[in-house]
Order: structure tokens, then C-alpha cells, then sequence
């Protein structure tokens, strides 16, 4: 019998994925391969539940994502209602999909900050990326109406082998646009990331030439804060992924399922959904939440590793896209016995020419159909 | 400093009394710092209508102690650096 009962600290951060649809087909997306299946089944009101509960437990952080989150007709509802309880808002947008006029209704809603995703300072780049024509200038619209109604505006430009020779001109776009901070950030090889690898993975030289830009920048002038999230696929230890699984942070899917991080349902787990549980069961008691908290799951070289407070043996997502088994070390670590997986996927894609596939519901619906007929044989 | 400015939080931060951590907490962008309990003090009068010498007045008299004076100067200095509070321009 237990007679300690473990102590769970609620969570910090919210994450509502309204939806999973989007106008923009961005290579380097990490949403689900399958998010073709993912429906949007929550109505406002299965929301507003979401953030009381989330916020009663002592939540305090509350963003708004996707998919693209402006396709959600409730959305001025729903940042109305984050801000009367008092969460930290923020809107995680590619401010393409609804009209501009969204954004000053935003600003009086009570939003705080709108962290907006610019992948190029050039338009063809930027088409390149998204396939999408009118994204770059939607985007640069977007970005000039909230400095003017005075929303904090953070960039998110996310680095693949597609832009990465812009470091410099993207650090100057974001400074020309009055961003209060630009996130240079080296994806994270996750869904329709993972899937194109080969077409977006940097070399080393890149990446080391893209961070004395970086660094340069940030020696010189220090009006814009610019925050460089490095790639692991070149790092020998993993990542602290999440702060550890169920200790900080809890992602609701637009269909009501609630993750311990955005792509935990590619996991041959069951997840709990909100619109048949509370967010505070579903936190504490659920078996999904308490699989990888603590240490007991882990196996060697984990389990009798020093270094295992520092990154709870890194990413389960990661551990289970590159080895199928979800309980095994992060394989970027070089103590794990698959970390050669990592390191043959970094030089296959370096001498790949590939071509990436965008993230649309055409591509989604083929390889859910693929799955399907590899899993009938 | 300059001591006769009034002083306001950033509207970039959120300040907010937290029950379940029983504390004052400055929210931005994906972060979050527990302020002490002096700092909450000191940042809770950060509302626009005092200046430094204002809150210098008030918490002192609320704590009948007048050595605090240099420790609120000094951390007004510091939230001011941090961008955590600013003057008000009326
Ligand atoms: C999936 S998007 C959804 C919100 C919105 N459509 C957008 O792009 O901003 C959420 C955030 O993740 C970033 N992102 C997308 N794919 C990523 C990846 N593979 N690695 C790191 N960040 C990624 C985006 O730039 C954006 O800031
Ligand atoms: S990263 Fe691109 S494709 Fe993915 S949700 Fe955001 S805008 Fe859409
Ligand atoms: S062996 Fe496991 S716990 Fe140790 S550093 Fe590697 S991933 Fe982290």
C-alpha cells in the first residue's frame, strides 16, 4: 500500500488549440501528420469550462494557438473571458484568417501579447515556406496594426534550411516592424517537421554562422530582445521537454482531448477529454498525466543517471517518433544505445534532395489512407 | 530615479495577487516571477497616481520604519531596469 500520496503541482500553463485547420501550409509545421481527423468539437462554453478549471487549479498562463486560431469565430469571446480571469494572455498566430479589423477588437478584449509567426523578410521566400501567396503581406499588415494599437509583439521565425541564410535580414525585418522580442527558432523536428526532414534540416556550419549573427546583433544593439532556441538534433543531451511531462503544462486539442504537450497524442497512449472529465481530474488522477511523471518508467541509461533531474530523459515524443519504443532515453542523448538513429538522420538529409510536402488536409488525408493500408497488411 | 515621477507597471506585465501561491506575481511572456513580499508591497503602489517618494511616504509610515527608505529606491531602480514598471506620462 502507498501511504504517501504523490504531491502534483497544478499546472502553470494553458494551451487551447481552437482548431487545427489553417490557411497556411508551412513545411516545418510540427501539428499531427493525421490532424486531418482532429475535428473541431468545442463550442465556447467548453472553453470558457476549460480556463475556469485550468485557472481554479492556479493556472496562470493562457495561450491561444492552432492550427490557426483566428478561424475561430469565438475567439474575441474567448480572450474576453481569459482576461476576466485574470490569465496572462497570449495569442500564437500567423496573422493570416481573419480580417485586420480583428485587431484592435483583440487589443479591447484585453490581449496582452500576440506572438506572431513571419518565416521570410521577402515575399517569394515566404510563399516558398507556406504555400501561400498573400501570406507575407497579411502578415506585415498584421504585425504594423498591432504596434498601433499597442499589443506586444513578439516574431516567431522558425529556421530551417529554407530561410536560414536570412538570419541577419529577419532580425532586421523584426526591428523595423517594433517587435519587443524576435524568436529565432530552430525547429523541432515533430510532425510535418519530422516528415521533412531531409528538405529542412541545416548543416552545422549553418547554424553556427546563423548564431554569430545572432550573437552579434545582440552585442550591438540591445533595443529588441532576441531569443535563439538552439536545434537538438546537433546537441548530445536532450531537452528539459515540457519542464517534465505533467509538471507544467497542459495543451487542449480542438476536439477536447488534453495533452501533457502538443504532439503527446502521436503516443500509443489514451487521453482524457474535457468535455467528459474535469481539467482538475484529468490533471492529477488521469493515467495518461501520471504515465511519465516521477522517475519509475524510465529505463537504463535513465534510471541510474545523474543527469536525470536535469532533463527527465528528454523528449517521449521524440523517443517514440525515432525508436517506437516511448519509454527508451531521448536518442539525441549519447548516452542512449539509439543515438545513432539522430546522427544517420542528420547526415542522410544533409546529402538529400528532397522536396518537403506542405502541411494540408490533402497531404494529412494521404497519409492517414497510408497508415491505414500499412496497418491492413 | 527620478523620485517625483509617477510610476506605473508596464501594461507588457500583469500584476496580480496569486491565493494559491499566496503572493504577488509579475506575468509576461511565458514566464512568471513570485515577488517578495516587500517587492509586492512596492509594486502594488506602482499604479500611476504615486511617485518614489510618494511610496517611500506610505510604506514607511505602514511599517513605522523609515531604514526601508533605501531598500524601495534600490528596487524601484531595479524593476526599472527590468522594464517592469515605468513613469507615467500624463
Ligand atoms: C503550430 S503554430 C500554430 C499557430 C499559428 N498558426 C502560427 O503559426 O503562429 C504554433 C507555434 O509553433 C511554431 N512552430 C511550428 N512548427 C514548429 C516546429 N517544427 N518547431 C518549432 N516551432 C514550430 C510556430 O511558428 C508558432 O509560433
Ligand atoms: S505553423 Fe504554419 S501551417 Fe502550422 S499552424 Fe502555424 S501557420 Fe499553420
Ligand atoms: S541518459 Fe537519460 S537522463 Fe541521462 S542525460 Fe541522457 S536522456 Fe538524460
Amino acid at each position: 500500500m502507498k501511504l504517501e500520496k504523490k504531491i502534483i503541482k497544478p499546472p502553470l500553463w494553458i494551451l487551447l488549440e481552437l482548431t487545427h485547420k489553417c490557411p497556411l501550409e508551412c513545411t516545418y509545421c510540427y501539428n499531427q501528420l493525421d490532424f486531418a481527423n482532429t475535428k473541431d468539437m468545442m463550442s465556447k462554453e467548453d472553453w470558457f469550462k476549460v480556463m475556469e478549471e485550468a485557472r481554479a487549479m492556479g493556472a496562470v498562463q493562457l495561450g491561444i494557438s492552432g492550427g490557426e486560431p483566428l478561424l475561430n469565430k469565438d475567439l474575441l469571446e474567448i480572450v474576453k473571458k481569459a482576461n476576466d480571469l485574470k490569465f496572462y494572455t497570449n495569442l500564437i498566430t500567423s496573422g493570416v484568417g481573419a480580417d485586420i479589423s480583428i485587431v484592435p477588437k483583440l487589443k479591447e478584449a484585453g490581449l496582452k501579447t500576440v506572438q506572431l509567426g513571419i518565416q521570410s523578410p521577402d515575399e517569394h521566400t515566404t510563399t516558398l515556406i507556406t504555400n501561400n501567396k498573400t501570406a507575407f503581406n497579411d502578415k506585415m499588415a498584421f504585425a504594423k496594426s498591432c504596434k498601433d494599437n499597442g499589443l506586444q509583439l513578439i516574431i516567431n521565425t522558425c529556421i530551417t534550411r529554407q530561410n536560414i541564410h536570412q538570419i541577419g535580414e529577419i532580425i532586421e525585418m523584426a526591428e523595423k516592424l517594433g517587435a519587443n522580442y524576435l524568436e529565432i527558432a530552430n525547429i523541432q523536428y515533430y510532425g510535418w517537421a519530422l516528415e521533412n526532414i531531409n528538405a529542412l534540416l541545416p548543416t552545422r556550419a549553418q547554424l553556427d554562422e546563423a548564431k554569430a549573427i545572432t550573437n552579434h546583433y545582440r552585442e550591438h544593439r540591445k533595443d529588441m530582445k532576441v531569443f535563439f532556441v538552439v536545434p537538438d538534433y546537433f546537441a548530445t543531451r536532450p531537452k528539459a521537454c515540457m519542464n517534465g511531462w505533467g509538471s507544467t503544462f497542459l495543451t487542449i486539442n480542438p476536439d477536447g482531448v488534453a495533452l501533457p504537450c502538443n504532439t503527446a497524442n502521436t503516443l500509443p497512449l489514451t487521453f482524457p477529454n474535457v468535455k467528459e472529465h474535469s481539467v482538475e481530474a484529468i490533471w492529477n488522477d488521469s493515467e495518461a498525466f501520471n504515465y511519465f511523471r516521477g522517475d519509475s518508467w524510465m529505463r537504463e541509461p535513465c534510471r541510474t543517471c545523474d543527469e536525470k533531474e536535469k532533463d527527465f530523459g528528454g523528449c517521449r515524443c521524440q523517443a517514440y517518433a525515432l525508436t517506437k519504443d516511448m519509454h527508451v532515453a531521448d536518442p539525441v542523448c549519447d548516452k542512449s544505445s539509439f543515438h545513432h538513429v539522430v546522427t544517420d538522420k542528420v547526415e542522410e538529409s544533409l546529402s538529400s534532395s528532397q522536396e518537403p510536402i506542405y502541411r494540408n488536409k490533402i497531404n494529412s488525408m494521404n497519409i492517414i489512407a497510408g497508415r491505414l493500408a500499412k496497418s491492413c497488411k | 530615479m527620478q523620485r517625483e515621477k509617477f510610476l506605473v507597471v508596464n501594461n507588457h506585465f500583469q500584476l496580480q495577487y496569486e491565493e494559491k501561491q499566496s503572493c504577488y506575481v509579475l506575468l509576461y511572456p511565458e514566464g512568471m516571477v513570485q515577488l517578495s513580499f516587500s517587492a509586492g508591497e512596492i509594486m502594488n503602489l506602482c499604479d500611476g497616481t504615486k511617485s518614489c517618494d510618494d511610496i517611500i511616504m506610505a510604506l514607511t509610515e505602514k511599517f513605522s520604519d523609515e531604514s526601508i527608505e533605501n531598500d524601495i529606491v534600490e528596487f524601484l531602480d531595479e524593476a526599472m531596469n527590468r522594464d517592469w514598471i515605468i513613469y507615467h506620462e500624463a
